[in-house]
């Protein structure tokens, strides 16, 4: 165990953010899900005592008749904000006064960096580069982010849930959600940020960097697997594995929402269903592609000359 | 006139000099008794500044505790006035909002602020930005906390980001009439995401220059506009017109791109995130102010439509 290693990495000016992330987004966590809890238990009392869900104020915060529903902004809310200001900023100056911005030599085009690395907030992209090509790691896959939460609000076509922490009745969005956020966004920069060492290769959190190590894996493609051996046949070939995978992979998605989530299946138009569906898919091709190559070593699926999935 | 023809033409004529004489022991009189009264009165005035033309020029209304004035003090103010007068008892709670989007909101004050005054001392060309830094560090008084606090606000900014887009989320707060905002948000996302990525270039250092270069590089990789993405070259993309070139105003990361950075870092994105902001706030409001904590709503009760 190099815990020289470890801490060189931990404490690296600009690791650091990642590291105050990490408790930060479990605290969160946690708050968000204590609340949901007992939004969730006051839900299950309502449902089961209908002369109770008429006459509750229907929050699980205390409320007495009398109580005011509505407080001043001021002071009420602005000393918060106040506050708030005060705390960031005396946070700030104590991290500005302990740690130093890092700055290093003059900027050099003959002299690489190895491992030469994104900004913390971008390893995630980075990371997805050893699995797909730049094209799809780089550019697709970004925007498709982008304009998958940009479509949230018009696919999501529950009405409970909004304006209160629950989980009861959100199940399908909040797992979602989690699994896009915090295991293919945080954990993938974790991963490029405590594992990656130079030339990108795997290093266990605590493994002395070895500049000199090389590995020696031969990556097949899965045409090649099958002896499809003509450009025109591998071609063809990925388009059937990836056109198939979105339809199977669809059709298992189907099955699966339509028993559990009948209620959002009725309500959404086809057009709301379809979007969904991609998006899905393509958010659970990642870690697909990285099983591949992780478990078998399969570099593309779908060979062209153009392109390569 | 009256006094001449009492007199008649030489009769007892009240010379210049004793007329002027008169009128100045007036003068000096009224200062007398004036004078006293008039400062008796500036000082009463002062005992209560609150009555003074400047002071009620400035605040327009009184700050008495009454329930109208705590609401004019928040209304009439142009820094407060994107909040309502009141608000749900329970939406000052912590727990709910996490206070996120708030926070973000600071961070980019801070930053705007250490952010020009850094600009004093940086001048975005080869030679000279990196000899500014290190010239920031050494010799600037404060100069390294400055940076320092420029450089951690910028991170905490994206953090404070991600757990208010956490935040939303969690609290279904995208839902209707909110879908709009919850897009200006992504887009703010995008945008702050941006604003600490151009201004990682700008030291100038390894970091920044390998950072840039391994980020930009995959710009190539853009299908249609890059020279190395699907159906680029087809298109007749070479490393000299295609989308990394609009970037970085060249092949490689040089003085052009260096510029370039520093012009989207520090006038371009705070622009266009401005505006956004502009939009992001009032459309808070206009949705129906904060989301919640909002009263239970059970699945029975959902009205279906038909």
């Amino acid at each position: 165990m190099d815990w020289r290693q470890l801490w060189d990495i931990a404490s690296a000016p600009d690791n650091v953010p990642i590291v105050g992330l990490m408790p930060l987004l479990a605290f969160y966590i946690y708050l968000g899900w204590k609340q949901a809890r007992a939004t969730d238990a006051l839900i299950g009392e309502l449902e089961t005592s209908p002369a109770m869900a008429k006459t509750h104020h229907r929050k699980t915060w205390p409320f007495r008749p009398g109580w005011q529903k509505e407080v001043h902004v001021w002071p009420f809310l602005l000393r918060i904000e106040f506050l708030a200001a005060i705390i960031v900023t005396i946070v700030l100056m104590i991290w500005s006064i302990t740690l130093n911005a890092p700055l290093e030599e003059p900027a050099n085009p003959n002299l690489t960096m190895n491992p030469a690395k994104a900004p913390w907030y971008f390893l995630g992209l980075q990371e997805m580069l050893v699995y797909f090509d730049p094209w799809i790691a780089g550019v697709v896959m970004p925007t498709l982010i982008i304009i998958g939460l940009m479509v949230i609000p018009y696919i999501d076509t529950n009405p409970l849930g909004s304006g209160y922490y629950t989980w009861k009745q959100r199940k399908f969005a909040i797992g979602t959600f989690l699994f896009g956020f915090i295991i293919l966004w945080v954990a993938m920069i974790i991963i490029g940020t405590f594992i990656r060492g130079p030339g990108w290769q795997w290093f266990w959190p605590g493994q002395t960097w070895d500049h000199n190590r090389l590995i020696y894996e031969v990556n097949r493609d899965l045409p090649d697997l099958f002896g499809i051996t003509s450009n025109l046949a591998k071609a063809i070939f990925g388009a059937v594995i990836v056109g198939g995978y979105y339809l199977l992979g669809g059709f298992i998605l189907h099955a699966l929402f339509r028993r559990y989530n009948p209620k959002d299946y009725q309500r959404m138009s086809l057009l709301q269903y379809s979007i969904m569906m991609f998006f899905l898919l393509t958010m659970v091709a990642l870690p697909l592609k990285m099983l591949l190559r992780l478990a078998w070593h399969i570099k593309y699926v779908w060979i062209t000359p153009w392109f390569n999935v | 006139m009256a006094e001449e023809n009492q007199n008649g033409k030489n009769g007892n004529r009240v010379s210049l000099l004793q007329r002027v004489k008169a009128g100045m022991k007036e003068d000096v009189e009224s200062l007398k008794t004036d004078l006293p009264a008039k400062a008796k009165e500036q000082i009463d005035g002062l005992k209560d500044p609150t009555k003074t033309q400047v002071y009620t020029s400035i605040f327009r209304h009184k700050h008495d505790d009454t329930p109208r004035n705590r609401a004019l003090g928040v209304l009439s103010n142009v820094f407060l006035h994107l909040h309502p007068a009141k608000i749900n008892r329970d939406a000052v709670r912590y727990s709910y909002t996490w206070g996120m989007g708030g926070i973000t909101f600071y961070l980019f004050i801070v930053l705007t602020f250490t952010g020009v005054l850094l600009m004093f001392y940086y001048h975005p060309s080869k030679i000279q930005a990196f000899r500014d830094v290190l010239y920031l560090e050494h010799d600037v008084p404060f100069g390294k906390l400055l940076r320092n606090m420029h450089r951690w606000a910028a991170h905490l900014m994206v953090i404070a980001v991600w757990l208010h887009m956490f935040r939303v989320f969690l609290t279904g707060s995208y839902k209707k009439p909110r879908e709009f905002n919850w897009n200006v948000g992504v887009i703010l996302l995008v945008l702050t995401l941006l604003l600490s990525f151009t201004g990682y270039l700008l030291p100038d250092d390894q970091l920044g220059f390998w950072a840039v270069t391994v980020g930009t590089n995959m710009a190539r990789a853009t299908p249609l506009l890059g020279h190395e993405g699907p159906f680029g070259p087809l298109l007749h993309m070479t490393p000299y017109n295609d989308v990394r070139f609009g970037l970085l105003g060249g092949s490689i990361v040089d003085a052009n791109a260096l510029l370039r950075s520093y012009i989207w870092h520090c006038i371009g994105i705070p622009i266009v995130a401005s505006i956004f902001m502009i939009v992001h706030f009032w459309r808070v409001r206009k949705d129906g102010g904060i989301s919640g904590p909002a009263p239970v709503m059970l699945a029975s009760e959902v009205k279906e439509k038909r």
